[in-house]
């Protein structure tokens, strides 16, 4: 088990350096640089621009500036963005909490939806309520976040005025109005991020949770006069958990993916709203630093599902 | 009521506390006659741009939370390293230059005491050296005091190649900045300079203090912990920046205008897009202000139905204009082509020329593409009014068009399209992509089809097209097509680098990396001359009557062809009153007289 974990570890290593060199490769050749807008500016000659590529090394060759970005990289220095002259660190740290929460939130959402809903569906298959669920999942996936975005703003928002859709990290107020203001800016995006994710899962939820159902093992506990709440507690949805487990970690990056739209629809200051600016103004390290750390987390998180898995299931051992 | 008296109320209508127009009621009331009235505050160097609008507060505050919202967010709070108008806005909240750009271009006293003129004494005769007072009693947010010292710090740090200040270009042909007294500056410049009013004035003149930012000249610039907390002598104080999000601030108490400003918080969000922040000020009333609304027309119109905010418009000089190329965009010469060792073909044929001018159909462009966002001109040069052109007209006309053509030689083929000595009339029409950009595009090349003209679209993602990337062909200064359309403006009131677009000395080419202003690579000695001679030229009048000729010969030559003199355009709540905008500054540049009404 360790040794099968070390292997891992040590494989993400090359796979990384594969990752940031086509990352670095892509960006760099990207047409523009962060002073574009400087072009039209007739108050900024030219040469002012070349000046300031030349000084934080645009201008050099695709290699030197890959050497480069690894060397620092190694150090612990992510760099510096070019729009904000900022420490990319501290960019990304300043923004990182608003994310995990706003995904956090997502994920939790999700998981109460989809666990109940899924495993209802499963005990009483084609039945009204199960049609209902499957209908409703089938829309929560085909719709993309952008769209269901838009389309609660513009019921929420603008036509009922019930909820802002600007959101604001700097709430003024403390207590419960402060708890009451998060939340009524969170559930808009939060809701839009959440119900998508748990459509899918309901699904999973539904399919293992009819697996599991058929079994001996549960019939033997329905025999030993074990009440039907705790079979399907104990029993079922326990063993019915361990596929979804799985998917909700490989799923994690797929989550950040969606947030990055989400995001930029609500002006939520998060990560993914930061990796889109920084695409638009041309800033490669921010850009560089947000993919890099969007990377990895893939690859962790199907490391974490592979251990998860054979954590939860005992019967599966890697070697 | 003696003289000192009278330079006491003068002084109140210079610091805000006393109206204009209320000042010229007490002295019509001592028998003095109006004009003389405003003449004595003109001599006293209180502009007659000092606005006021009846709202005349009593105390500082008040007013709660203004929430304002910058669809592109600043990323940073240095001015002189801002890029882009949403940085020079975020840093306006904070820091303030010695005078703004009013709505016409004229220069109204921030920071500083008046405004140097002919007149006064303060722009010396050969336009070599200006002398500005400063405002006395002004203090930085921490307490220091503001003074000469920070002038000349300015100065010295801008000018620095090594600081990487955008700002480098406003500061670095100044030869010295002297200080005569603690609150009197000279500028000395290497040059006449008509537009002495580029440092310290404007979106690129704010002033950032010497004593925070004096170990940080040069390389180590970037690592001043102020770049992000900055402390200016602004309305407002700085509490919280986000790059990218969001800038918080709070009510300065020590603020050089009394009894101003009128909120107590004041709050940039950031991010977005313009159609949802026109939504939050107009339609939903969430923000009170939404900047640089580049949303078509009739959508905010419809947007203004909600009832909760209108649009205001500041006019600058921005012109959407189409440029011809004089050189052979198809012919490769030395690696290059448009090389400016080659002609066009056929573009530098006045027939050809003056057909595309009466074939781009302005006003359809500006009824149905702009509407309140631009206006239909003949002149490349649009603002500040006096050096507006008043000699043109613009025209359009398929017929007229085929006279010309006819007239040219220019005879139609089998396939309608215009031929002559085997070159046919066929040209490659390059733009950025943008909606409002495509639609002209297709306006235009309708109306040649109808000439016998054929064009051949051609649309470039907006980051590649404006990039000054070396590798790239597909730039606006490369130029590789016949005909290319897009905006440009003077920027700052002054119009002297912004028409070099079309001197000799400026033409894009393979040895300057394309790094100049002339695209079009037009020559004219004539308009050479004229450009040089603005450039030292000290007298207004002259100078804008040269101006006004230079931009006559770009119309009649079809330099280029002007399109929509355009417009930037802000919502605003309803309540909101006080900004006046300017198209020649920041739209903040009267942030300190902002108040709500209730």
């Amino acid at each position: 088990m360790y040794k099968y974990f070390l292997r891992r570890t040590l494989i993400l290593i090359p796979v990384l350096f594969g990752i940031s060199a086509v990352l670095f490769t892509i960006l760099v050749m990207a047409p523009g640089d962060p002073f574009e807008e400087l072009a039209t500016n007739p108050n900024v000659p030219p040469e002012v621009r070349m000046n300031l590529r030349a000084k934080f090394g645009l201008d050099d060759p695709l290699p030197v500036r890959y050497a480069r970005w690894v060397a620092s990289m190694m150090r612990g220095d992510w760099g510096f963005s070019f729009v904000s002259r900022v420490n990319v660190d501290t960019l990304i740290l300043q923004r990182l909490p608003t994310t995990l929460v706003v995904l956090g939130s997502a994920q939790l959402l999700a998981i109460l939806v989809a666990i109940p809903i899924g495993t209802y569906s499963a005990l009483r298959p084609y039945s009204i309520f199960d049609q209902i669920a499957t209908t409703l999942a089938f829309i929560g996936f085909s719709l993309p976040t952008f769209f269901t975005g838009l389309l609660f703003i513009l019921l929420l928002s603008i036509h009922l005025d019930w909820l802002p859709f600007i959101y604001r990290s700097d709430i003024s107020g403390t207590g419960w109005r402060w708890y009451w203001e998060h939340i009524r800016q969170a559930i808009m995006p939060v809701a839009v991020l959440g119900l998508a994710q748990a459509a899918s899962m309901t699904r999973f939820m539904r399919a293992a949770v009819l697996d599991v159902i058929r079994l001996d093992y549960v019939n033997t506990a329905r025999a030993k006069g074990l009440s039907e709440g705790v079979t399907l507690v104990k029993h079922v949805v326990r063993n019915a958990l361990i596929p979804v487990v799985t998917l909700v970690a490989i799923q994690i990056p797929t989550i950040f993916g969606g947030a990055i739209v989400t995001e930029q629809i609500f002006r939520v200051p998060g990560i993914g709203s930061l990796l889109i600016t920084s695409i638009l103004a041309n800033d490669t390290p921010v850009v560089m630093a947000v993919t890099f750390i969007f990377s990895i987390l893939v690859l962790v998180s199907s490391l974490a599902a592979d251990m998860l898995y054979a954590w939860l299931d005992p019967r599966i051992s890697y070697r | 009521m003696d003289e000192r008296d009278i330079h006491g109320l003068i002084a109140d209508v210079r610091t805000g506390r006393l109206s204009r127009r209320a000042f010229t009621r007490i002295m019509l009331g001592l028998g003095v006659t109006g004009p003389l009235a405003a003449q004595m505050l003109d001599a006293a160097g209180v502009a007659a741009q000092s606005k006021t609008d009846g709202f005349a507060p009593t105390r500082r505050g008040g007013g709660g939370q203004l929430k304002v919202l910058w669809w592109q967010a600043p990323t940073l709070l240095n001015p002189h390293f801002a890029v882009g108008t949403k940085d020079q806005d975020g840093s306006r909240v904070f820091y303030e230059p010695l005078a703004a750009f009013d709505p016409e271009g004229n220069l109204f006293p921030i920071l500083a005491l008046e405004i140097p003129t002919l007149e006064n004494g303060g722009v010396a005769r050969d336009g070599k050296s200006v002398v500005w007072k400063l405002k006395r009693g002004v203090s930085w947010h921490d307490g220091k005091p503001f003074t000469a010292d920070d002038l000349v710090f300015n100065w010295e740090y801008a000018a620095d190649p090594a600081t990487a200040a955008i700002t480098i270009t406003t500061y670095r042909d100044i030869e010295r900045v002297e200080k005569l007294d603690s609150h009197t500056v000279r500028l000395v410049f290497k040059n006449p300079t008509p537009f002495w009013f580029d440092a310290f004035c404007g979106a690129r003149g704010m002033i950032v203090p010497k004593h925070l930012f004096q170990a940080f000249k040069g390389d180590k610039s970037r690592e001043a912990p102020t770049n992000l907390k900055p402390v200016g002598t602004g309305p407002y104080r700085f509490v919280d920046f986000r790059p990218g999000d969001l800038v918080r601030g709070e009510l300065n108490p020590g603020y050089h205008v009394q009894n101003r400003p009128f909120f107590d918080q004041f709050e940039m969000k950031g991010g977005g897009d313009a159609a949802s922040a026109a939504q939050a000020v107009l339609q939903t009333g969430e923000y009170d202000f939404a900047w640089n609304l580049q949303v078509a027309d009739d959508i905010l119109k419809r947007r203004e139905q909600g009832g909760k905010g209108h649009v205001e418009i500041a006019t600058g000089g921005g012109i959407e204009h189409i440029q011809l190329n004089n050189t052979d965009p198809w012919k490769e010469v030395d690696g290059e082509r448009s090389s400016i060792k080659t002609t066009h073909p056929f573009l530098t044929d006045s027939a050809v020329r003056s057909a595309l001018n009466v074939l781009v159909d302005r006003g359809a462009i500006h009824e149905e593409l702009y509407g309140r966002l631009g206006q239909a001109t003949p002149n490349f040069l649009n603002g500040p009014p006096r050096f507006r052109s008043p000699n043109l007209k613009w025209e359009f006309g398929v017929d007229r068009a085929n006279q010309i053509l006819d007239g040219g030689g220019w005879r139609r083929g089998a396939d309608g399209v215009r031929a002559k000595d085997g070159k046919r009339l066929k040209v490659v029409f390059q733009t950025s992509i943008n909606p409002e950009r495509q639609k002209a595009q297709t306006i235009v090349k309708q109306a040649c089809a109808r000439a016998g003209i054929e064009v051949e679209l051609k649309s470039v993602v907006a980051s590649a097209f404006f990039s000054s990337d070396v590798a790239n062909p597909d730039t606006y200064t490369k130029f590789y097509s016949d005909i290319q359309m897009y905006n440009v403006g003077p920027g700052a009131p002054d119009p002297q680098t912004f028409m070099s677009n079309f001197t000799s000395a400026e033409i894009c080419s393979k040895e300057n990396k394309w790094a100049r202003r002339n695209t079009t690579r037009w020559r004219n000695d004539e308009y050479d001359r004229l450009w040089k001679a603005a450039e030292s030229e000290m007298d207004p009048v002259k100078r804008a009557a040269l101006f006004i000729r230079m931009n006559d010969m770009l119309t009649q030559n079809v330099v280029v062809i002007p399109i929509v003199w355009r417009n930037s355009v802000a919502g605003v709540s309803n309540r909101l009153k006080g900004n006046d905008l300017s198209g020649w500054d920041s739209y903040l540049w009267r942030l300190a007289y902002w108040y709500r009404q209730s």
